[in-house]
């Protein structure tokens, strides 16, 4: 018996060096250690040997068990070590094939722009107010201090529709007023709205003019609203779009609806000042019309103009976000070509 | 509006850049979109900051600077014929040096003067010396070239007399530069101080008709410089026999044509204007015609006023020998007019015309008529500068389509007080240019002057709107600049408005506010400081409908989504593409707003519908995309019952379109077509999102859906839109061949309005869930919204979750049945369950399963 159990253990060693995979060191396992293998059954048949015989064997058998275990253990490392390194070695995949494309949606690049600057103003306590596209030509043009042959009239051309004096707006003022009847309570509340939403323009479709776009009114209406607090809160809008250091100039202009009137520019984001295509070697930007609210506004809107003033502004984010991505053809915003939109 | 810097120093001095001028005007609303420069240098930006203290930034210049030592100004002695060429001449050329200069020219202007010796009368223009830098005046290209010497046809030639073209002032170069006056200047002066010039193009707001002329220009630069405004002169030599008896005025409507002036002109004779003045119209972009019209458009550019002038014998004729009666009038229905332009046009009942006796003679303030017009056989010239209402002249220009400069100015408003000044300065230089005799006294009818305007100015008022403090007299004096009168009475300001100043209203309120604006704009916007606005806050609202929208959308990019914007004009036309052919519309049913002016026929009214641009532009995609997932949410316009205005409800729209998965590298990952439960899934994750509660699902019966994959969302009762496979006749109009497209409209207000922003959150359970499947057979008729409904109403409190995870016909589900498979949650708070407990419910789920569905269990 014990003989055999030398050879066996000797064959069963020798058949362990030889192992080299985890398979095979398995079924090794399973033969020779295992529930089923031949050691644990002669271990098992200790009880049928001879008394004399029992204690030698059973002896030698479980110290060739503990050899064997310890061999076992350290192939089954060394296999182990070997799978490891095969895997890294053979493992290797073309990192620069695509990656599995994942479904992702995305907003419209206007909704993105509009979205930053309702944000910005809500910091500086400017809440969205929305107003109506068809407009009637009182609150698009009259109220707003343009009656009908008025020269300024000539700047906004506007699409009428057959209901006599109603239109289509062709700016968001319009909202100043149904704003100032809606929260002014009689014009006695202060305003801080912004106006964003979709204008219309009776023009040709270029890559540099559209039907149809968006403006972002912004009006404040108090008791205490000075054209130096309208310069103050434009000069900080701009640091929030554009950085610390944005640096605003204040040009006079002119708009029915606001008196003083101004256009502001910019630094140019493109080349900091020092000239470019965009900005025209000038290097601003014109990037938001503003002004003190005409008296005659303020009255229409309910508010005693000797006691109240305010300012206005608006912005338009089509524009904006071409000068900010150098888009050159507006008419991308409302085609919908998705090799565009998926680039925001 | 082109203003030459020469002819601006003729009212103000200038003793800034013109770069740092058109900064200054930029910056006062004046604004210059471009500076031309005409031979002299640009300024350099060092010199600006060095000097002026100044960053202006414009754009580098690529005109041509005459070199002061090789450009010229030189005179013409004499004209030799070529010995050795019949089409080349030698000019013999003054240019303040020793000898006369000879320069070998093909110049056709110069042959009629060949072979007559020195000339009585030199001839002025440029000579270009070796090694100037001109243009190349052969090259249809810009390109520039240096002057060397060459023989021509064996005469020895090293200058060059010059086309406007080789000097950069205009495309010509038919022949050269040729002036019969010396223009102030002596031979060899260098070209620059002739004809180099600046020339500014302004922009003007329309509050700014006051500076639509060089003379209103220099009012707004000596104002904003701080110098004095020197206006023209206004005398004029009246030789003639007085003027009274040769003509009358009749003014039918003094609030349309307050003022009307005349004055003649006799014995003139036609010929063309003198260099500087023909010079000076082409500078502002004016061709010059004959001396009498060219001090018309003169004085329309440099005043502002316009003229015009008539053939005074054409109206005598008229008046049968007699002195004719200028009348001023509406037309009478049906009368006609030809006007300069050779357009015979029907007058409209608001046009104010220019008329006598025997009818119409112009259209007043906008153009003259052919008949009475000036000729080259013209004798006398009756001169007219009048005063038009500037919205009756903007009607008129609009309904009769035509633009003129006078028109142009009198649209925006010139003062009745310019008139006589027009037509003095006018007349005074037609007789100077024309050699005729002015009769004296001028006819000047002003049956309405308008009023002065005064406004008292506090300056609590300024301090008020501006925020930043001027006292009295430093606002004073800002004013004053301006050309008004200022008294200041303690805290108050006295102010008059000058007459250019039309601007300023009277109304005491608005008058304020106009004057606050000069103050500002005068000591320069950039004077004045910023603050942070210290006024009240007013009070913040809640804003749920457009915080709930923004959610949306993010909940519908989060699903894959991508947002579309459209255009919101379409046509009824595109829009009935969503009706089946022979089926009923179940499109709103409300009007459309129509445009009375559409742009173009595709754009004819406001939309009633996302679907179909989102159709639309998926068709358009489909070319470039394999799979198209949008949304839109936007408003529809719908004109309901006699209100004027339409309502505007937002709407929702989605469109998905081709494979499931992006496409990518790998075999079978796009796994299918988007179909009805690809958009259910996204709506349900948008309800989820949004925290929607009870919504529930009905049929649809809606026409442009598929009858039977199309459904209705339902919250608390109410339709809120419609969504499921487009049907198939209408995915086919947009080019979808078997290829289902899964569309929705919901009404986004209603979804909105059912969201729940204070939505309970369960807690985590402290007691471990048993798992069960369940899985039985039905009818097909039977829907997963009833049998999940049984399985919650038997399972009660303890059944937490109701899974479906398979739906199944097929062997061996018996033909007209289904299977469905369950996965089902136990879970209670209070203890951990038992497995008793857990089959006793599972028993009751099974048994009323039985019952109420007929369901036979599977497993
Ligand atoms: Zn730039």
């Amino acid at each position: 018996m014990l003989e055999q159990l030398e050879t066996q253990y000797k064959d069963a060693a020798a058949a362990l060096e030889q192992i080299s995979d985890s398979a095979a060191l398995a079924a090794w396992e399973r033969d020779t250690l295992g529930r089923g293998g031949w050691l644990t059954g002669m271990l098992r048949g200790v009880g049928q040997l001879p008394a004399e015989e029992r204690a030698a064997f059973g002896k030698r058998a479980n110290e060739l068990k503990v050899a064997l275990t310890g061999a076992y253990e350290a192939r089954e490392e060394l296999i182990k070590a070997q799978e490891l390194a095969r895997n890294l070695e053979e493992g290797q995949i073309d990192v620069t094939l695509p990656g599995r494309p994942r479904p992702t949606g995305g907003l419209h690049p206007s909704t993105q722009t509009l979205r930053q600057f309702a944000h910005v103003w809500a910091d500086m306590g400017f809440q969205v107010f929305r107003s109506r596209e068809v407009e009637d030509d009182d609150t698009n043009f009259t109220l707003l201090n343009m009656p009908p042959h008025h020269p300024a009239r000539d700047m906004q051309d506007t699409f009428y529709t057959t209901e006599p004096n109603v239109i289509l707006r062709t700016h968001t003022s319009p909202g100043q007023i149904r704003a100032m009847r809606e929260l002014g309570e009689d014009g006695t509340k202060p305003i801080r709205v912004i106006l964003p939403g979709m204008c219309y323009r009776y023009e040709q479709i270029t890559a540099r003019s559209e039907i149809q776009f968006h403006q972002v009114e912004g009006l404040a209406i108090g008791r205490n609203i000075r054209m130096t607090d309208l310069k103050g809160t434009i000069a900080a809008f701009a640091r929030r779009m554009f950085g610390a250091d944005a640096q605003v100039r204040f040009r006079a202009s002119y708009f029915p609806f606001t008196e003083p009137s101004m256009e502001v520019d910019v630094e140019c984001f493109l080349c900091h000042g020092d000239g470019c295509r965009v900005c025209k070697y000038s290097g601003w930007l014109e990037i938001c019309g503003s002004g003190m609210v005409h008296p005659v506004v303020l009255r229409n809107g309910g508010y005693d103009p000797s006691v109240w003033s305010g300012f206005a502004f608006g912005f338009g984010p089509e524009r904006m976000t071409m000068l900010m991505h150098g888009i050159e053809d507006i008419r991308y915003f409302w085609g919908n070509d998705l090799r565009f939109l998926e680039q925001f | 509006m082109l203003i030459p810097l020469s002819w601006l120093k003729d009212f103000v001095d200038i003793d800034i850049p013109p770069e740092l001028l058109a900064e200054t005007l930029t910056a006062a609303g004046l604004e210059v979109d471009k500076i031309t420069y005409i031979g002299v240098p640009q300024t350099q930006p060092a010199h600006l900051h060095a000097t002026f203290k100044q960053d202006v930034r414009y754009p580098k210049s690529d005109h041509l600077v005459w070199d002061r030592e090789k450009l010229l100004w030189g005179a013409v002695k004499e004209v030799k014929a070529h010995p050795n060429a019949d089409r080349l001449v030698l000019a013999m050329v003054d240019y303040g040096a020793d000898a006369l200069e000879q320069c070998v020219t093909g110049a056709p202007n110069l042959f009629e003067f060949k072979d007559q010796g020195p000339l009585p009368q030199p001839l002025y223009t440029v000579i270009a010396l070796e090694g100037a830098e001109v243009w190349d005046g052969h090259s249809d290209e810009p390109k520039r070239m240096i002057l060397k010497e060459r023989p021509l046809r064996g005469i020895p030639n090293r200058s060059m007399v010059c086309s406007d073209k080789e000097l950069g002032i205009s495309d010509e170069h038919e022949g050269i530069m040729l002036f019969h006056e010396d223009l102030g200047h002596k031979p060899g002066t260098p070209a620059q101080d002739v004809l180099g010039d600046v020339v500014l193009n302004v922009e003007l707001t329309p509050n700014l008709a006051r500076a639509f002329s060089v003379f209103g220009v220099a009012r707004e630069v000596a104002s904003l410089l701080d110098k004095p405004l020197r206006a023209p002169a206004y005398d004029v030599v009246m030789d003639g026999a007085p003027i009274d008896g040769h003509v009358a005025i009749d003014i039918r409507n003094p609030e349309l044509n307050p003022r009307f002036t005349l004055s003649l002109l006799r014995d003139i004779t036609i010929k063309p204007s003198p260099d500087w003045l023909q010079r000076r119209l082409k500078l502002v972009g004016q061709r010059p015609i004959n001396n009498i019209v060219d001090v018309t458009n003169y004085l329309t550019f440099e005043l502002g006023q316009p003229l015009h002038a008539f053939d005074y014998d054409k109206l005598v004729a008229r008046a049968g020998g007699k002195a004719p009666t200028i009348i001023t009038r509406l037309p009478e229905p049906g009368e006609k007019l030809e006007t300069l332009d050779e357009v015979t046009r029907t007058l409209d009942p608001h046009n104010i015309l220019v008329c006598d006796t025997a009818g119409v003679l112009s259209l007043g303030g906008v153009i003259g008529g052919a008949e009475t017009e000036i000729s080259d056989t013209t004798k006398d010239v009756l001169l007219e500068a009048a005063s038009w209402q500037f919205i009756n002249i903007r009607r008129t220009m609009s309904t009769q389509k035509v633009f003129t400069d006078a028109g142009a100015r009198f649209s925006r408003g010139v003062h009745p007080s310019q008139a006589i000044l027009g037509v003095k300065r006018g007349i005074e230089l037609m007789r100077q240019i024309s050699g005729g005799v002015v009769a004296k006294g001028i006819i000047d009818e002003y049956p309405l002057p308008p009023e002065t305007v005064r406004v008292a100015l506090t300056q609590f008022e300024i301090d008020r709107i501006l925020g930043v403090h001027f006292s009295a007299e430093e606002a004073a004096a800002l004013l004053r600049r301006g050309g008004f009168e200022v008294t200041v009475e303690g805290e108050t300001l006295h102010v008059t408005a000058p007459d250019s100043r039309m601007d300023i209203s009277s109304d005491p309120i608005i008058g304020q506010a106009d004057l606050i604006e000069e103050i500002a704009r005068i000591s320069g916007y950039a004077a004045i400081p910023n603050t942070i606005i210290a006024d009240e806050m007013p009070d913040q609202r809640p804003n749920p409908a457009i915080e709930r929208e923004e959610k949306a959308r993010d909940l519908l990019v989060a699903l894959g989504l991508r947002e579309n914007i459209s255009y919101r004009m379409t046509t009824p036309e595109r829009e009935a593409q969503l009706v089946p052919p022979g089926m009923a519309s179940s499109l709103p049913e409300a009007d459309y707003v129509r445009l009375a002016n559409p742009i173009s026929a595709e754009k004819t009214v406001m939309r009633h519908t996302l679907l179909i641009s989102l159709l639309e532009n998926a068709r358009a995609n489909a070319r470039f995309n394999e799979r198209q997932q949008l949304f839109e949410i936007g408003n529809v316009y719908l004109k309901l019952g006699k209100a004027p205005l339409p309502d505007e409800p937002r709407k929702l729209g989605i469109l998905m379109v081709g494979k499931r998965g992006v496409p990518g590298w790998m075999h079978g990952e796009e796994s299918g077509t988007v179909d009805f439960f690809d958009l259910k899934g996204v709506i349900e994750g948008l309800l989820d999102g949004l925290h929607i509660e009870g919504a529930s699902y009905a049929r649809a019966e809606h026409t442009s859906f598929h009858p039977g994959r199309s459904a209705q969302l339902v919250l608390d009762g109410q339709g809120a839109g419609v969504f499921g496979e487009l049907h198939p006749m209408i995915a086919r109009t947009f080019g979808f061949e078997d290829m289902p497209v899964q569309a929705a409209e919901l009404d986004l207000e209603a979804l909105l309005a059912k969201t729940d922003p204070l939505h309970d959150v369960q807690p985590l359970p402290l007691t471990p869930p048993v798992f069960q499947d369940i899985a039985f057979i039905v009818k097909e008729s039977v829907t997963a919204a009833q049998a999940e409904d049984v399985i919650r109403k038997a399972g009660g409190d303890l059944l937490k979750g109701v899974q479906l995870f398979d739906v199944y016909t097929g062997e061996p589900v018996p033909a007209g049945h289904k299977s469905l498979a369950y996965n089902l949650t136990y879970q209670t708070d209070e203890r951990t369950l038992t497995d008793k407990e857990v089959a006793s419910v599972h028993a009751k789920i099974v048994k009323l399963c039985e019952r109420e569905l007929g369901a036979q269990l599977r497993a």
